[in-house]
């Protein structure tokens, strides 16, 4: 590093003003190690100045949430002493230049978070989002991240149970991987990020360190890409981190066995930042100071520089906190799983900082008594990044964008034509997946929510169950990020109750563009909105969350794209649900509002079908949010009695959500092999219309059914009737189910071989 | 109560799921580390699916060398109950205790889904409890569950009754639908399906019942 600190600063992704304030805080200038660290910890991966103002809007309170945002991951109390730990990231840059390896760290990270509070993970879930696949980057895209998280979660044995699958032209050059972990715990172990004690040993446990991922927070994750690949774009690779799942493994199993054995006082996991990040947030978090000695840190290889090593991304790497007591103790168990174990650092006393406060200083030493290679207040690193409040505006086309409505569009085509292009089975996806480890995935991927025992080793015995659902919405959120971001939370919760469950927390990755358009900025601070209302409306907590700017190429942002995780819970599971297992003869209803709330009964703005046309505009539909609730309730107490044991006359439940009515017959039809004749619907809008709250159920007894929905104020209507080789729906619709299966099971594999 | 050691290697990860359901099928199922050198006082051994030693090289290539394997040997020459679920089939095919090899699927992708397997052998540990003709849904999870051997083996494995499972619609390539092979004696077995994932109609099936609990009952051979 020849250049001049003020040079290097900008070159690290610092701005003057923030060069400005480091000086301030240090009393002096800063050397080129602390700068580097100032460079990754201040970047917006880690530090959220840009979007840290509008979070704090989200509510995080609930009396079952034991930790909420902040820390790795957020835990609630499922019952039966069994505590939950959920977590989402993403992995959207790394993915973008290296599919493979960017997906399978991306996994590697987030089940780290997980285990980092002692839980052990039990389930992970992926929402991915590609562009159009008739390009070819895009389908070596959707391989290599298929393949790199099949080839890490697999091998890590931690099963994936479902996800989401989208493709828009807004991703073509920003494909977007979002990972999410639930993990579980005796609720007695729980495990916080925090040094304490004087004295207490810094151990680095697991992979060495090597030159790999190197400013991966920085100059990769909080920076757009130019659009370029061949020249600019894909000269980031070596920022990308690489790997092993093996590693992982046995780092799981010896980090789950020091905290049985309460070996432990704090541990956190080195994820974006490496070394730097580790060291001052469990410094920050305890309020003591680290002596780190650069030179313990075992390395893969020579001539590593100190600030390639405390900012180095490599994966698989934990720092635990113990007493010198019980070094002996911690090196033997890693021994056993063949887990390297350094001690890197001491917990030491606060001092007085330069601007007066008292606090931990992190020291970076050559050796524990030599030279202090840097010196810098362990919680200017961790949590005093500057807050940035980045001017926002509506976007000025946004008037015309929403006139442009397609809900009257002429000619309306062929209704049959437009259902078997909307079709798309993630099978080819998620076969990919061991979805069945752990033997308690009870409804597995490619439905509307996983269904989980809450049983795990090590956990107490309960009858439980977990759901999960990930559910975004980019289409409603591009015209309307406030409502599409609450109607996204809504989708969830009606995605959850066809499962039996009922919500309890709710994480989030917000996926957006470049902070510095002003555009941007207001897209996430509405969509943050939309979120917290919906919250709000519901008593759900969000309980943590990942913000992902910068996902933009050549100046051009992507669709506004919050990915809401939401876990519920069935508090008897000793049955599965119904499912999409309608039978011959069955009634079937469509339960919750028939229309939308506003001038059109069926809007068709921000639907599959108008996406599909290139029609981008419009007015998203409105629900009733309180009618919405109450039919949620309804479907999930149906289903979560079918779940606990009871007999019932329900014998299938599937959400309306994209691609409307039509493509939710179409998909219980096919798995079902089996038809249905539909007589009710209006008109083409009706078929295809998409806002949440309604549901396909099928009734072998129609007049208990009607009764039930009737005392709990749900409106319902019969539709039609199963049975028959055809999906008839009115005078539009008739296709063989065989033709609509083979269509839903083909889509896929055809696109990906690049026939359509 | 049957005494039966789950086999485990850095990298193992069925072996809480086989403790589960062979306890389920009444046995005393615990887990053993895999530098242990003896399996005196088990009546039985499992190895495990998972991705032994990271399936670095090639699966079960490195795990064949670890000190458990000398014992496992001994153990299943002496007549011993031994079942290679998965990760555990490869393991015993490099360890030489099972004919043949289990290759990349015909696909080049990993397989996670239900499968339906017929009994054709009832001569095994695994399948005494099971009928011939019997159809069993249980789930395959692997990249490498195609099993492959010269002629001459096949014919052997063929003419002797090893074939002991079949799959109905071959998922992997496997040659001649094979799923499950045992030795000859019948008290060595390996499996690409997953029995342990088929215990509770609540996950889905609960076929594979019936091959674990066979396998609880087999004694050693004299």
């Amino acid at each position: 590093m020849s250049a001049s600190p003020e040079s290097l600063h900008r070159a690290l992704g610092l701005s003057d003003d923030e060069y400005g304030a480091i000086t301030s805080i240090l009393g002096r200038e800063p050397n080129h190690l602390e700068l580097a660290l100032y460079g990754v910890m201040w970047s917006e991966h880690c530090s959220y100045k840009s979007s840290r103002l509008h979070l704090r809007r989200l509510p995080s309170e609930g009396a079952h949430v034991l930790v909420g945002p902040g820390e790795n991951a957020g835990v609630i109390d499922a019952g039966d002493g069994i505590a939950v730990a959920i977590r989402i990231e993403s992995h959207n840059h790394p993915s973008a230049i290296e599919p493979y390896q960017g997906a399978a760290t991306g996994v590697g990270g987030i089940l780290r978070d997980v285990f980092t509070m002692g839980a052990r993970p039990l389930a992970v879930m992926d929402s991915l989002f590609f562009g159009d696949l008739t390009d070819a980057r895009q389908r070596w895209l959707v391989e290599g991240v298929v393949a790199g998280i099949s080839g890490y979660g697999n091998s890590v044995g931690v099963p994936t149970v479902g996800g989401e699958l989208t493709f828009d032209q807004c991703y073509n050059a920003n494909p977007l991987v979002n990972v999410l972990c639930v993990g579980a715990l005796p609720k007695e172990r729980l495990v916080l990020g925090a040094a304490s004690g004087v004295g207490n040993l810094a151990v680095l446990l697991g992979s060495r360190t090597g030159r790999d991922g190197i400013g991966g927070v920085s100059v990769l994750a909080s920076a757009g890409f130019s659009g370029d690949y061949a020249l600019s774009d894909d000269a980031k690779r070596p920022s990308v981190q690489v790997g092993d799942p093996y590693e992982e493994k046995r780092l799981i199993e010896a980090c789950l066995e020091l905290l049985d054995r309460g070996l432990v006082v704090g541990i956190q996991d080195l994820g974006g930042a490496g070394l730097a990040c580790a060291t001052s947030e469990t410094a920050a978090r305890g309020g003591v100071g680290m002596d780190v000695d650069v030179a313990a840190v075992p390395l893969r290889e020579r001539g590593m520089l100190p600030f390639e090593v405390m900012t180095s991304e490599s994966q698989e790497r934990m720092l635990a906190i113990i007493t010198p007591a019980n070094l002996d103790a911690v090196v033997e168990v890693c021994a056993k799983w063949e887990v390297r174990a350094t001690v890197v650092g001491r917990v030491v006393e606060p001092v007085r900082r330069a601007d007066g406060r008292l606090g931990g200083m992190l020291r970076i030493r050559d050796g524990f008594d030599g030279e202090v290679l840097a010196e810098v207040p362990a919680s200017s690193l961790a949590d005093e990044a500057p807050l940035y409040d980045r001017p926002r505006c509506r976007p000025a086309s946004l008037d015309a964008v929403l006139a442009d409505d397609p809900t009257m569009d002429e000619p309306v085509g062929s209704p049959e034509a437009d259902l078997l292009d909307l079709l798309i089975d993630p099978a080819w996806v998620h076969r990919q997946y061991d979805s069945m480890l752990f033997l308690n995935t009870v409804v597995g991927p490619g439905r509307d929510a996983a269904l989980l025992r809450l049983a795990g080793p090590g956990l107490p015995s309960s009858t439980r169950g977990i759901a999960i659902t990930t559910d975004s919405n980019p289409r409603w959120c591009a015209l309307e990020p406030r409502l599409g971001t609450t109607l996204t939370l809504y989708e969830a919760l009606a995605n959850l109750a066809c499962v039996g469950a009922t919500a309890k927390a709710v994480v989030n990755c917000l996926n957006f563009g470049n902070p510095e358009h002003p555009e941007v900025m207001w897209q996430l601070s509405e969509a943050i909105d939309g979120l917290a209302e919906a919250c709000r409306a519901t008593d759900l907590p969000v309980i943590g969350g990942n913000v992902s700017l910068y996902n933009e190429s050549g100046g051009s942002d992507i669709d506004p794209t919050p990915v809401l995780g939401v876990l519920g819970v069935v508090d008897k599971l000793v049955a599965p649900p119904p499912g999409w297992r309608w039978r011959a003869g069955d009634a079937l209803m469509l339960v919750g509002a028939r229309r939308a709330v506003g001038e059109l009964a069926f809007p068709l703005a921000g639907s599959k079908w108008a996406t599909r046309r290139g029609r981008r505009g419009g007015r998203i539909a409105n629900v009733d949010p309180a009618a919405a609730a109450v039919t949620v309730g309804f479907v999930a107490g149906e289903v979560a009695s079918i779940c606990a044991g009871a007999t019932s006359d329900v014998t299938a439940v599937h959400d309306v959500s994209g691609g409307g009515i039509a493509c939710a017959l179409a998909e219980i039809a096919a798995v079902a092999d089996v038809g249905a004749e539909i007589d009710e619907l209006e008109c083409h809008a009706e078929l295809f219309s998409e806002f949440p709250g309604r549901f396909v159920v099928a009734t072998n007894d129609a007049a208990a059914f009607s009764m039930r929905a009737t005392a709990a104020g749900v409106a319902h209507l019969q539709i039609g009737t199963c049975g028959g080789s055809r999906l008839r729906i009115g005078a539009s619709i008739d296709v063989s189910v065989d033709e609509v299966g083979r269509r839903r099971s083909d889509a896929l594999a055809n696109a990906l071989a690049g026939s359509t | 109560m049957k005494r039966v050691g789950v086999v485990v290697f850095p990298g193992s990860n069925c072996e809480h799921d086989a403790v589960a359901a062979l306890s389920s099928v009444g046995a005393a199922a615990e887990l053993v580390w895999h530098t242990v050198k003896s399996l005196a006082g088990f009546d039985a051994i499992v190895l495990p699916g998972g991705f032994a030693h990271g399936d670095y090289l090639r699966p079960g290539a490195l795990a064949r060398f670890s000190p458990v394997m000398e014992a496992v040997s001994r153990f299943a020459n002496e007549g011993g109950p031994v079942l290679g679920i998965c990760n555990g089939f490869q393991v015993l095919a490099e360890a030489g205790l099972l004919p043949g090899a289990l290759q990349k699927n015909v696909g080049l992708t990993f397989l996670c889904q239900p499968t339906t397997l017929i009994v054709t052998s009832t001569n095994s540990a695994l399948t005494s409890g099971a009928t011939i003709g019997q159809e069993l849904v249980i789930p395959i999870n692997h990249f490498s569950g195609a099993y492959t051997c010269d002629d001459a083996t096949f014919e052997r494995i063929n003419e002797r009754g090893q074939v002991v499972l079949r799959y109905r619609d071959n998922p992997n390539g496997s040659r001649g639908d094979i799923a499950g092979l045992a030795n000859e004696r019948g008290n060595v077995v390996g499996l690409m399906p997953h029995p342990e994932r088929a215990m509770s109609t609540l996950t889905g099936s609960a076929d594979g019942r019936v091959l674990l609990e066979s396998f609880v009952m087999a004694s050693v051979l004299a």
